[in-house]
């Protein structure tokens, strides 16, 4: 069942790829369709940060089981810049590439659990869970 | 040398082509047999060994029309890079056993055996590579344009009323031909209302909004007014917990509705006839 897989973002297909595995991942743990698109939209958004900011670095989904909670953890890892002002990047509307702000603070409320470890100049790593309710 | 090379290949191209099956199944498994259908595993080893060995008489060039078609199969069978190489490797493994058994190599003659081997499979080894990952590039860049012919064409449904149905991922390319292809077809058809429809994209983010937002603020400035359409309630969920604003738009859950607004925006509706 702990079976984590993985793929590199190098590309803006490969953020594709990344959500296409979360897809099929989230179908088989038993998320229904609107929680597979918030799976799916939380990863597009996480594997779009590490394309756009750090250039390369890679998205881990791995199925859990705590109890009798079944879940889906995504780790976003990368070794880019880092993000200097946590606490602006999760402000809604903040931006610096010209989107429209909203990925981060999009992807904590797109998922149950939320966590950021980040250092400027070493990389950053994102871990977002979803539980099955 | 190459002449006794040949020969002992041609005299043992049976020996040569059944070992080379039991080691590649060996090598691969059982999956060698999903990589080669069992019917056909004669032939196309057959027609391996012999392309292998079609360029041993004039070393320089290997005949591109059998390589050609060669590679076409190859690329047929899904067969890998990996495999191939791993294929030509075997290939080579059991020619150069072979040799020795028969004496056409030994201690004596081995560094110019090995020589002549080497400019015999390199040349080889490096053509087919090439020729495959050309046919790959080429897939590639077809698919490329059969994806881009797919995308975003704007469709007068009626007077004043256009919709650009969206299929598919949309990233930064399809999203810059998307933006063109509206622009361009709103002012060429005369359209004051255009129909966005997403039934057809698996996943808005939010790149996706912002160039669907940006799309729509274009078209304002050259005077239509864009709606957007064919949102799926799981969509829509996504987009309110992502905190997308999307107020300033109209937009339905189906293109039907959609149209309808349009017509009543333009200010018609559809009425059933009566008898």
């Amino acid at each position: 069942m702990n079976h984590r897989s993985s793929i590199e973002i190098n590309t803006e297909w490969d953020i594709v790829a990344a959500r296409q595995l979360g897809r099929n991942e989230a179908k088989s743990t038993g998320f229904g369709t609107v929680d597979q698109a918030r799976i799916t939209t939380a990863i597009s958004e996480l594997a779009r940060n590490i394309y756009l900011y750090a250039g390369k670095g890679k998205i881990e989904i791995e199925p859990v089981r705590v109890g009798t909670r079944a879940g889906l953890i995504i780790t976003a890892s990368d070794e880019g810049p880092g993000i200097a002002d946590l606490q602006k990047v999760m402000e809604d509307g903040f931006t610096t590439s010209g989107g429209l702000g909203a990925g981060m603070p999009g992807v904590k409320r797109l998922m149950d659990d939320f966590r950021v470890e980040t250092e400027v100049g070493v990389g950053t790593t994102i871990t977002a869970t979803k539980w099955l309710h | 040398m190459n002449e006794v090379m040949r020969k002992g290949i041609s005299e043992n191209i049976d020996i040569i082509t059944s070992r080379w099956i039991e080691q590649m199944k060996d090598n691969f498994s059982e999956r060698f047999l999903d990589l080669m259908p069992a019917s056909v595993v004669d032939t196309t080893s057959r027609e391996f060994t012999e392309l292998m060995t079609s360029n041993l008489s004039d070393r320089e060039k290997v005949d591109k029309e059998r390589l050609d078609e060669f590679t076409e199969k190859i690329i047929h069978f899904g067969w890998s890079i990996k495999f191939i190489n791993r294929a030509i490797d075997t290939f080579s493994s059991v020619v150069y056993e072979l040799f020795f058994e028969q004496g056409i190599l030994s201690d004596a003659n081995l560094r110019q055996g090995v020589g002549i081997f080497s400019r015999w499979i390199n040349p080889l080894r490096e053509s087919i590579i090439e020729e495959y990952s050309t046919k790959w590039e080429r897939t590639d860049s077809l698919q490329k344009i059969a994806l881009q012919e797919l995308s975003a064409s704007l469709i007068p449904v009626f007077d004043k009323i256009s919709v650009m149905p969206l299929v598919g991922t949309i990233d930064t390319e399809r999203a810059k031909l998307i933006m063109e292809n509206l622009l361009e077809g709103v002012v060429k058809q005369r359209a004051e209302v255009v129909l966005l429809d997403i039934t057809g994209v698996p996943v808005v983010d939010t790149m996706v909004a912002h160039h669907i937002i940006q799309a729509a603020d274009a078209v304002r400035l050259v005077g239509a007014k864009c709606m957007l359409v064919g949102i799926r309630p799981e969509i829509a969920q996504t987009i309110v917990t992502l905190g997308i604003n999307l107020t300033d738009f109209s937009t339905t859950s189906t293109l039907r509705r959609g149209m309808q607004k349009a017509l009543e925006m333009t200010g018609r509706t559809i009425v059933e006839e009566e008898e």
